[in-house]
This record gives C-alpha cells, structure tokens and sequence, in this order.
C-alpha cells in the first residue's frame, strides 16, 4: 500500500457501508481511528510502509455498526462517502465521519488481504 | 629457611650463549670522530662483532644445552672461601668493564670543543673593547655618558647569555649517540661564523685603521652581543621547542613477548626519537622475563622434530641439490599440515593447570604475608621506657618474620617464573621498606603479583644500557611516517614503527541558541 509521490494510488478496496446507531444523543460508528497527514506516520502500527499518513482503523467495538458491516481493525479508509481519506488531517477525518446529518457512511476501504485475495483469484485459472 | 640460592640471575644470562657475536653487539663507532661527511652515508648497520672475547666469555660457553627447569633447581656458586668468584661476580666485572672502556673520549672531546668556542665567544666582546685602550690609547676618544650607558648594557647582556647557555648546553648527557646531533653542529658552526667574520671586520676596519670613535667601538661589541642572544634563541627553538608538538604516534614492539605501547612523538631524527623510546620503555614495559618463553620454544621443537625427511632416491642428484632443499621443506610443511596435531589439546588443559597451581599458590602466599605481618607492630612511646631489650629496628624486624613467609613466596615466585628477579636481599629489604612505611600486607605483595617497569628491578636486570640502533635510513635524518627501526640489545629487540598524525581540516557552523525548537509527536486516536 506504499505510494509514489506524484502517480496515482493504485488499491483494492472493499465497500462497506455503516449505519450509525444512535446513542443517546450521539450517532456512533463503533470504531476509532488513527493516523493523517498532521500525525507521526512511524507509531502506526497497522501501516506496512511507515512513512504512510494515511488514516487507519484502529479499535473496532465489539458488536458495533462497523464490526456488523464488515470492518476489519488495521484497514486503511481510502474514501467517505466520496470524500478523500488519504490526504487529509486527522480532524478532518473525524469530521466527514461524524457528521451529523448523514446516517449512512460508505467507505471504500483497503487492506493486505484484499490484494492477495486478487492476485490468488487471478493465478487459479489454468493455462490453456 | 631455605637454604639453596635462588639468586640464579646468571642462569638466563648464559642461556642465550648460544649466538656467537652476541656479547659483541655494542656499537664501536663511538671513538669515530665528529666528521660532517659522516652524514651522507644512507645505510647504518651499527653492530660490528667483538675482536676479543672478555672474561665472563669463556666460563659461559660450556653451557649450551639449556632445558627448562636449568633456572630453577641450580644453585649459583656462592662464595665458599676468600678467592673463590662467583658467576655473579664475573658477569659484574666485564660489564662494568665494558661501560668505562672508550666511550668518554667522545665526550670529553666534545665537552672540550664546547668549552673552548664557549670561551671565544664570551672574551670576544671584551677583546673588543679593551684592545683599543691597550693599542692606541692616546688616540682614543674619551668615553661619553652614553657609552658608559652601553658598557652596563654589554655587562648584564653577557651574564645572561652566560646563564642562558650553562641552562641549555651544559646539561649532565643522558646518552651517547651513534652520529653526531646535527642541530648542535649546525649552531656551533654558525656561532664559529659569526664570531669569525666580527673579528675579521674589527680586524680590517678598527685594528689596522685604527678607529678612533671609541662609541662606535662599543656599539659594535654591543651589536655582537645581541646578536649571540638571537641565536642562542634559535638555539632554544631549535632543540627544545620544536620537538614538543606531537607529530608522530610510535609503536613500539617487543619482539620476545609482543609487549606494545604507543608513544607520540614530535619531529625528532631517528637517533633522538630513538633515545626517548629507549627512556620510555624504561619506564612502562614490565621487565623482561626470559623463563616466560620457553615454554613456546618447546613446543616448536615438537613441531620440527616430528618429521624427518629421507632422501629416497639417492645421494647422486647433485645438479638439483637447491630445488631438493625447496621441496623438502614443501613436503614437510605438507606433511605437518596433513598430520593430526594434538599439542593445541595439550596446551590448552596445561594453561589452565597452571592458572590454577598460580592461583593457589598466591592464596597461601597471601594467607601466611598477612600472618607474618601480625607478629609484628609499631612500638607506642610510651612502651619505649619499658622493654629496651626487645625493641628492633626495620632491619632486624623484617628478619625476624621472614622465615615464616619466606617458603610460600618462594615456591610463588617459581611458580611465576619470576625467581631470578628478586634476591633473598632484595626481598628483605623490600619488607624492611614496607614495614618503616607502615604499608599492608598487600602492598608488600603486589611488586610480587605483577611484574613491574624494568625500572624498579635492581640493576642487574636492566642488563642493557647498550643499545643498538638499526635502521635503513640515515639515523640523522628526521622521523618520516611509516619510518621503520629497531632497537636491539643483547636479549631482544624492539621494533618501532611511526605513523604521521594526519592533517585535521576544521570548519565551523554557527548555531542560533534561538532555533531549538521542539514539537510534540502526535498520535492520537480518536473514535468515531
């Protein structure tokens, strides 16, 4: 998931969608995240390539809206309903996810396992 | 106590009797006179062999065959009656032989040369001004205030150039060397120069024409003594301040045991660099212990002896005689290489029986040093008006509690190797010392534990004041890195080797103390 400066990123995500719950006067998601471009990329320690500023699942609750829908702790979020993840701060983040207007959010997010789930699928065809 | 010597100082003495020149390797180029084109040759190999074999030679030749325990188990031949000399007593007499035969002619030849440009230099200025009173004194002006003034200045000048040059010249030597010191030549040869063309010019211009200014004259003088202060202070630089900035790191090895020590040493010729390595060397290297070696000489003779090599096919092969030696040596190189050698086994269960027979001999030595010292205290004042009968002094204290401690630290000291070093004397009066300075019982021990300077031993076992220089370079010219000599004396010699301080370039870089400036890591996580 490393990235060249000035190309494109190139990943394999997964969509999943969250319905928040309402939590007394809170809509929550039921998972926290760390990491963006104004934070210590070195203390991630979901990240493969440690200069990554990207923002990262890093707790997921048990039995929350994130763990129902799918998401997995240590997933780099690429997108937000649309809205750029991979350069942004980390209150930014926070704040395309918590906004409260929205109930649903969609996120398009990547992991290692996606990757290697492709490349197995494009390997099981045998040759002609 | 015990009764046989262990005073056998002249057993490893005789040991290495068995290189023919090695008496002789002093150097006999110490009667060469002082000449300048001594300097040109390029390459010095100082030892000449001796013509004549000297007292203790004779005696000595009849042990070749050394083994091991020799140092141990024999006994001197101690004095048994008036006429009868010891080997010490031998070994005594030709060195002490050997040190006042013919070298003090150099010196006093050059202490004689000193002395007399000394004298020319000083009378000179006072010929000067006092010739013209005695030559044409009725001509003479009549001296003024102002040179009277200069009469002073003339006086104070010369007493101090007198100090001057009895504080840097007329120093006790600290050595002979091999070559001449060419800086000392050089001075001493402009100061001829200059003193020379001064009595030429007042030769031609005042004497024959006879002067009558009598201040000029004197500035003259005055002129002749400052300028031998200037060059007493080229003096100074030359010998002593410049030689004080470290230049060189030497690395001195001694060839026996591998011994190193580093030294830094400013720009020095070969000869002086020489001569402060053989004063440190002095000073740091533990003394050197021949007993400690045989036991690495043993085990090379196994390595040789084990192979012997047949000529099979007969003696006629006379046209190959040369490519035989090479590829006898090869086989047997081969054949050892092949061969399966367990002496590594050997020496390895034999070193760690020997630490520990090292180790429990020191625990009983230093079990019955510490007894010893208990039988003996400090007698108060007030105890003095008592006993008179059993008071003693240092001597005859440490008298009395030798024998108890005297068969633990013997048998150390054989263990060690080290029994030839010290003398049931010298012992003595080593406690005596250690009991007047009310020292420790562990004190007292440790010039036993380990082995110290070469310095400290008596003076038997510097055994070389004479050193030989050998080198491939002129030993006048000065140290140059990666220059290579050898000191050798009679048992081993000392490989230097110098190594030039390199050039440092150093540049700066101006911090403001404004710019530390600190932020803090951040990684917070937040949940959503």
């Amino acid at each position: 998931m490393s990235f060249v400066p000035g190309q494109p990123v190139i990943a394999v995500v997964e969509r999943i969608e969250i319905k928040k719950l309402r939590h007394g006067d809170n809509l929550i998601l039921g998972f926290s995240i760390g990491g963006g471009i104004d934070q210590d990329p070195g203390q991630n320690p979901f990240s493969e390539d440690k200069t990554d500023k990207g923002i990262y699942v890093t707790r997921i609750s048990q039995g929350g809206p994130a763990d129902e829908a799918g998401l997995k702790m240590g997933d780099k979020i690429m997108q937000v309903n649309g809205w750029d993840m991979t350069v942004v701060t980390h209150d930014e983040a926070r704040k395309k996810l918590t906004k409260k207007k929205e109930d649903v959010v969609r996120l398009l997010v990547t992991r290692k396992t996606l990757e290697e789930a492709v490349k197995h699928s494009k390997g099981k065809y045998p040759r002609p | 106590m015990d009764t046989e010597s262990t005073y056998s100082g002249y057993s490893y003495y005789s040991g290495r009797s068995r290189g023919s020149h090695r008496h002789g390797e002093r150097s006999r180029d110490r009667h060469k006179s002082r000449s300048k084109d001594s300097r040109s040759e390029k390459s010095v190999t100082i030892n000449t062999p001796p013509a004549e074999p000297l007292l203790g030679d004779s005696s000595v030749r009849g042990e070749q065959v050394q083994d091991d325990n020799w140092g141990e188990t024999t006994t001197a031949v101690t004095g048994t009656s008036e006429h009868s000399l010891s080997q010490e007593d031998i070994v005594r007499i030709t060195k002490d032989l050997e040190d006042s035969v013919g070298l003090d002619c150099r010196r006093y030849f050059t202490r004689t040369l000193a002395v007399i440009l000394g004298l020319l230099v000083f009378l000179t200025p006072l010929a000067f001004l006092v010739l013209p009173h005695l030559l044409w004194p009725e001509k003479l002006q009549s001296c003024g205030t102002a040179c009277e003034g200069l009469f002073i200045s003339v006086a104070f000048k010369l007493l101090i150039l007198l100090l001057a040059v009895w504080a840097l010249f007329f120093r006790p030597a600290r050595a002979g060397l091999p070559r001449v010191f060419v800086f000392r030549a050089l001075l001493a040869v402009l100061v001829l120069l200059f003193v020379v063309s001064y009595w030429l010019f007042y030769g031609v211009r005042i004497l024959d024409s006879q002067d009558e200014n009598y201040q000029g004259i004197v500035q003259y003088a005055v002129s002749l003594v400052d300028a031998l202060l200037f060059i007493h202070y080229l003096a100074i630089v030359l010998l002593e301040l410049r030689q004080l900035q470290p230049c060189f790191s030497v690395c001195v090895a001694r060839s026996t045991d591998g011994e190193t020590r580093h030294y830094n040493l400013g720009q020095l010729s070969i000869q002086r660099a020489a001569l402060a390595i053989i004063e440190h060397y002095y000073c740091d290297f533990p003394v050197h212990n021949p007993a400690l070696l045989s036991a690495s000489k043993s085990r090379a003779a196994k390595h040789l002896a084990g192979l012997k090599v047949y000529n099979v096919d007969g003696p006629g092969n006379n046209a190959a005689a040369a490519g035989l030696a090479h590829s006898q040596s090869r086989a047997m190189i081969a054949a050892a290489a092949r061969r399966r050698d367990t002496s590594h086994n050997e020496l390895y269960y034999e070193e760690a029986e020997h630490e520990r027979r090292v180790r429990k001999r020191k625990a009983r030595l230093v079990v019955a040093v510490e007894e010893a010292f208990t039988h003996i205290k400090r007698m108060q004042e007030e105890e003095q008006k008592k006993s008179p009968g059993d008071v003693m002094d240092p001597r005859e204290a440490a008298q009395a509690i030798f024998p108890s401690m005297a068969r633990a630290l013997q048998k150390y000291l054989r263990t060690t190797k080290q029994q030839h070093c010290h003398s049931m004397e010298s012992i003595q009066q080593h406690l005596a010392f250690c009991i007047t300075n009310n020292m420790t019982p562990k004190a007292f021990l440790e010039s036993y534990l380990t082995p110290g300077p070469t310095l400290q031993y008596s003076r038997n076992h510097w055994l070389a004041r004479q050193w030989t220089l050998i080198s491939e370079a002129s030993v006048t010219n000065s140290l140059k890195d990666g220059t290579i000599f050898l000191l050798k004396c009679v048992d081993f010699s000392l490989v230097v080797t110098s190594k030039k301080i390199p050039y440092i370039q150093m540049s700066e870089e101006y911090i403001d103390p404004k710019s530390h400036k600190f932020v803090l890591r951040l990684q917070s996580e937040t949940s959503v």
